[in-house]
């Protein structure tokens, strides 16, 4: 069963229940240094990405560092 | 390879009571390639080094600016919000990603001159503060602007030389010099500078510090102008301390006045 999300602004269906299992599917490292999630606007920790599900509609923003000034 | 700017041991410059020798913080956006920009922050002798937080490219994971940046003191930024919601999120998504409680909290209120927008910067400033942030703001060179933003709680303030990759310079340098004379704590000047003798005249203001990315990044040789830049901050600096003879509307002869030929 899929679930339609919001990830870092574009609208898709997936079939991860939490936090991790979007980044495993996403392809996203898990012990990758620099990433960090925010749900529906507030920061989850990386100790919560696998304890921490997802809901339909649900908001995503997967970020780390770029070059900046 | 061009020697790289040594810093002074006696003469550090504090934030948040850290001690850095350095008094030139450097941005890692827009060089030629990563050699050039990690060549660059070496040759300038930079401690603090800023970053962006973006979205990871769902097709790929490169490798971390972290990992690449090691040794340095990173200064994540929250380039780009122009809310203070978007900014105070992206600060603490920082935070979560870099395992630091610093910010360079930048809130844009205009596209067109990268102005900040006063009410929302002060609104995150204040809500980051509380959550246990180091904040040093990107602001106006405005004095009033400037002392609020101290007055919240921020560690240093960084007033704009001028337009956001300009290389202007410092625009306004009697509006600098009040800030300074007004200032509570470190005052570093962000943005605008374009190329040494302009990062020279912030310190002579009495900035603590300069804080700049294009005029080294896109330089012809970026490697040799940040250390150009290193090396004018330590001038510029050495020259405020010494305390510069005032200006005069007419001559003043250095020699002696007495025992001339003919007299």
């Amino acid at each position: 069963m899929t679930q339609a999300l919001t990830i870092n602004g574009e609208n898709r269906e997936t079939a991860a229940e939490t936090v991790a299992d979007l980044l495993k599917e996403e392809n996203v490292p898990l012990e990758a240094k620099g990433v960090a999630v925010a749900l529906n606007g507030s920061v989850v920790r990386r100790a919560d990405w696998s304890a921490t599900p997802l809901h339909a509609g649900d908001s995503i923003e997967i970020v780390k560092p770029f070059s900046g000034g | 390879m061009l020697m790289k700017v040594e810093n002074p041991n006696g003469d550090p410059m504090e934030i948040a009571g850290v001690p850095f020798n350095s008094r030139l913080m450097l941005g890692t956006a827009g060089y030629p390639n990563r050699q050039v920009m990690l060549d660059a922050i070496e040759a300038g002798g930079a401690e603090i080094v800023t970053v962006s937080i973006r979205r990871i490219s769902l097709e790929s994971y490169a490798e971390s600016m972290t990992d690449v940046l090691k040794g340095k003191h990173l200064l994540p930024n929250t380039s780009g919000c122009a809310t203070a919601r978007d900014a105070v999120l992206t600060a603490q998504l920082a935070r979560e990603a870099l395992e630091t409680n610093w910010v360079k909290l930048e809130v844009i209120g205009d596209r067109e001159t990268l102005y900040p927008d006063v009410e929302e910067l002060l609104k995150a400033a204040e809500e980051l503060v509380k959550d246990g942030f180091i904040v040093l703001p990107y602001a106006n060179d405005d004095p009033v602007t400037c002392r609020k933003l101290a007055d919240v709680g921020c560690a240093a303030v960084m007033p704009m030389g001028s337009f956001i990759g300009s290389g202007l310079g410092v625009a306004n340098p009697a509006a600098m010099a009040r800030i300074v004379a007004e200032a509570t704590v470190p005052i570093i000047c962000d943005a605008g500078l374009g190329t040494a003798s302009d990062a020279a005249v912030a310190m002579e203001l009495g900035c603590d510090g300069v804080l700049l990315n294009t005029a080294v990044a896109k330089a012809l040789d970026p490697v040799r102008m940040a250390r150009a830049m290193g090396l004018a901050v330590q001038s510029g600096r050495e020259a405020r301390l010494a305390g510069r003879i005032p200006k005069l509307e007419r001559a003043e002869p250095s020699s002696p006045q007495l025992g001339l030929i003919g007299g």
